[in-house]
This record gives structure tokens, sequence and C-alpha cells, in this order.
């Protein structure tokens, strides 16, 4: 449910404040891209693809230094009020959020020219389905920021569930694989770490979920979040 | 050991909770015409005015907020023509019915004006005027009165060995925290400041915040004001008025993080038709 406000007076305001939200979703955009690549980069076993998204994350910290400082700007020279403040912290605060989830995309690039190296144990469809989840949700939680959409951003939030399932199943897989054969143990380390990243990037996109719903209603979510990471408690060989 | 779990860092939680004071004044159904014939300029009003705290008015020019003010104190009745309906109780009597003597009320419910209006004599007798029109005191409870009301109002220290000089010669701040000083020298209840600060260079504004803050203590005050940051520091409860009537009533902080009225968000955010 898209909020319908009038324009603000000042109009250079208006302007930068859309401004505001077009850099995050340039910033979203791009850390969603980052995400993609790396999971196919582990896929795909395609070290150049690696290599590019370990590079290029560093135009995400230089994107959150640039909206952190413009943010920064709008409360100084705006004294933002109410729906704007919100807007403004929430924006200052995905920023870290995306910065955070470049970080957890370029460590798994990296792990993935690793096990590149490695004899393939398993199949990795439940890597690709979650870099899957975890995009929907990234995007979903974008699109809801720049659309002042509560609505979408608490679908998000609600949304995490599945892609902790599939980590509990990469978990208890790779634990098997490395009782199996301990030539394993190489590989399935790098890929808990990269299932464990992306379920963290997961748990990142619900932030910026949360944070929509703040900015657009001006209260958190009532409810508690839902949440099905179980990895703390497994035990190989359980079933 | 301090609780961490339930300790707050900011303590900030903590002013909303001062809006839980007993009322001092309690405005109901209020409406108010300036003359026989013209539209309502408040409009069925209902506010209860919390003890010692500071309740701030916020709006647009012709909202309603100053006529509020002036019916606080009764300053329309010096209009023919200008009429009040409705309760506005203090101490179990209707301010506006008429049963209060007008110069009782007047020392129970001070005011401070826009603009500085100090009289054009000594600071001294700028404070001690008012004084002997409610009070006999001699001269020694006099000097007494003058020097708490000039501290209260934190003046004193500047002013104090040129008491006897031209209340004229003083800066445009000094001249306001001088009328503050005026207003809380016949010891009243409550205080109405009229956009106390908007003729003053932002050092004396802030030392008039301050000034608030330290007179919420022993006042209630009830503040009008066009500067939205000014009403989110001082005030305890914001009162959001438009066209004449009440919108939204919160604590300040929900107020200029979260309101809830619609009309309340475009304004404070400057989306205002």
């Amino acid at each position: 449910m898209p909020q319908d406000t009038p324009g603000h007076i000042v109009k250079s305001y208006e302007g930068e404040l859309k401004r505001l939200r077009e850099m995050i979703a340039r910033m979203g955009g791009l850390a969603e891209r980052q995400v993609a690549d790396s999971a196919e980069a582990l896929v795909r076993r395609d070290t150049d693809l690696a290599a590019e998204v370990v590079q290029r994350d560093l135009q995400l910290d230089a994107m959150e230094r640039e909206i952190e400082q413009f943010c920064v700007r709008l409360l100084a020279l705006r004294q933002p009020m109410a729906q704007d403040l919100r807007l403004i912290i929430a924006c200052m605060k995905i920023s870290q959020d995306l910065e955070r989830i470049g970080d957890y995309a370029r460590n798994g690039a990296k792990r993935a020219i690793v096990v590149s190296q490695q004899a393939l144990t398993g199949s990795l469809n439940g890597f690709e389905r979650m870099a899957e989840l975890v995009q929907d949700n990234l995007k979903g939680a974008i699109d809801a920021l720049v659309s002042d959409d509560a609505a979408r951003a608490d679908a998000v939030w609600r949304n995490d569930e599945p892609i902790d399932g599939i980590y509990n199943g990469i978990f208890r897989e790779l634990l098997t694989f490395m009782m199996e054969d301990p030539r394993n143990i190489t590989a399935a380390t790098h890929l808990l770490f990269i299932a464990k990243n992306m379920e963290r990037i997961g748990d990142h996109a619900t932030n910026i979920a949360e944070r929509v719903h703040f900015a657009v209603m001006g209260e958190m979510p009532a409810e508690e979040r839902p949440k099905g990471d179980t990895s703390h408690s497994a035990v190989a060989g359980v079933r | 050991m301090n609780d961490v779990t339930t300790a707050s860092m900011s303590g900030i939680e903590t002013r909303p909770d001062r809006g839980a004071a007993p009322s001092r004044i309690s405005i109901r159904n209020l409406d108010f015409v300036y003359a026989p014939g013209l539209p309502k300029a408040l409009k069925g009003i209902n506010l209860e005015v919390p003890d010692r705290r500071v309740t701030g008015m916020i709006g647009p020019s012709g909202c309603g907020k100053s006529t509020l003010l002036r019916v606080l104190n009764r300053m329309y009745s010096l209009y023919p023509g200008q009429r009040a309906e409705g309760e506005v109780m203090m101490d179990g009597r209707n301010l506006v019915s008429g049963e209060v003597d007008i110069n009782e009320l007047r020392a129970k419910v001070g005011m401070v004006f826009q603009k500085p209006t100090p009289f054009p004599m000594t600071i001294y007798e700028n404070i001690a005027f008012g004084v002997r029109l409610h009070e006999k005191l001699n001269k020694a409870q006099m000097d007494e009165r003058v020097e708490w009301a000039l501290s209260r109002a934190a003046i004193w220290a500047e002013v104090k060995d040129r008491l006897h000089t031209s209340a004229m010669g003083l800066s445009g701040g000094q001249q306001q925290r001088l009328c503050i000083a005026r207003s809380i020298a016949v010891r009243p209840e409550v205080i109405l400041l009229d956009e106390p600060t908007s003729a003053l260079d932002p050092i004396s504004t802030l030392k008039i915040e301050e000034l608030i803050d330290e007179l919420k203590q022993d006042f209630t005050i009830v503040i009008v004001t066009h500067n939205m940051q000014q009403a989110a520091r001082c005030a305890d409860q914001v009162a959001f008025f438009y066209l004449g009537e009440l919108i939204e009533v919160a604590p300040a902080a929900q107020m200029f993080t979260a309101p809830k009225h619609p009309k309340t968000q475009e304004y404070i955010t400057g989306r205002f038709g």
C-alpha cells in the first residue's frame, strides 16, 4: 500500500529525498548483482566472475560512504521531521546493511575460487535456490523502500524462513559429506561458510524490510519475526 | 550492579512519561468568535494542559493557536464582540464564564508576547510594578522578590548592577527575559508564551529555551511557536491546530517522529498546501 503524500514546499528538498531513494536503489541493485554473481561463480566454478565480484565490492563501500555523507548533510541542512526523518535514518542504516551484504558476497566469491579447485562433492542446487530466494527478498525490500510500500516490506520480513530451511539442509548434508570422507573437509568447510554468508545476507534483507516498515509506518513491526535457523543444535548423523 | 537488561541508555522514554501529570487547565468544547457573524476562530476545542509541563501549540498562521492563548487569560475581553463559549476549567472554575475576576486571573495566568514589551521605566520598576498591583510588600520584601524573579528568569547576573537604569537599554534577548521575570514576579501558576523567541538571535533563543526548561519545575507553561525544532525541544506535549480545530495532541517525541494524523505529518514536514 504505497503512501500518498503531497510534495514538499521546498522543491530542492523534495529532489534531495528523491535522490536519496535513487542512491539506495542503485546500491541495492549492485548488492543484488553481487549476491547473484557470487552464487553463479560458485555453481559454474567461474573464477573470473568470482574475481570480478571481489573487485566490485569497493564500489559498494564507496556508495555507503556517499549515502552516509548525503544523509548527514540532509540532517544538518533540512532538519527533517516525521516521515522524512524516518526515511533518512532508514536509508543511512540500510546502506550499512547493503555494505555488509556486499562483504558477505565478496567473501563467498573468494571461497568459491578455493572450492573450484577442489573435487565437487554433491550437488550445489541448494546454493542456487538459496541465492535466488535471498535475491528476491533483497529486491523486494529495496523496492518497498523506493515505493514507500510497508505491505511489501512486511512480506519480505515474513519470508526469511524458507532460506533458513535450505540452510539447515545444506548444513546437515555437508556434515555428512565430511564424515564420509575427510578429503571433503576443505571444500565442505568453505561451502558451510558460503551457506552461512547467504543466510546472513537473508537476515540483512529482513533488517532492511524492518527499517522500511518503520520509515513508512512510524513504528516497528509488532510481532516477532519468524526464524527457522536450527543449525546451532544440529548433530552429524541425526536426521 | 546496574540491571543492564532493563536500564535505558538514553533515558529518552522518561520524557513522554512526564506528560502523565494531572491536568492544570481543562478545555472542553471551546468555541471562539472574533465578531458576531464571523466564522468561528476556534471550533470545539478539547485539550488538557498538564500541571508543571510545557504544552506546545503549533499550526499555520490563522489556525487558532494564538487565539486559544488569548482565551486562557481572557485577553479578548478588552474587545467588545469577541466571545468565547465552552469551558476552560482551572481550580474548579470556568475562566470564560465571567465568574473569575479578571485581575485575579491575570495574576494566576501570566503572558509574554512575541516582541519584548518592557515598560519605559527602570529594570527594578518593571518587576515591582506588577507586584504592587497584587501585593503589599515592604522595601526589603520587594527587593527580595525582584531578585528572585530576575534570578529565575536567568538575567539577574547581567542586570544586578544596573537595576535602576532604564529597561529600554537592554538587548532584545535581555528585554524578553525581563518580560518573563515580570510575568513570574507575581507568582502566577501558568505562563503563556506567544512566540517568545521569534524576535531573538539564536543565542538568546537558547537562553530562553533553557529558561523554559528550568521554569517548568514550578510553572505550567503553554508556548506558541512557529519553530518546530523549538517545540520538539521544549514541549512535553504538542498540540497541532488547523483552521480553528485541534487536529492532534501527543507527546512531543511522538509528534515529531511519527505523528498519527496526515495533516500533522504534512505540516511538520513542510508539505503543506
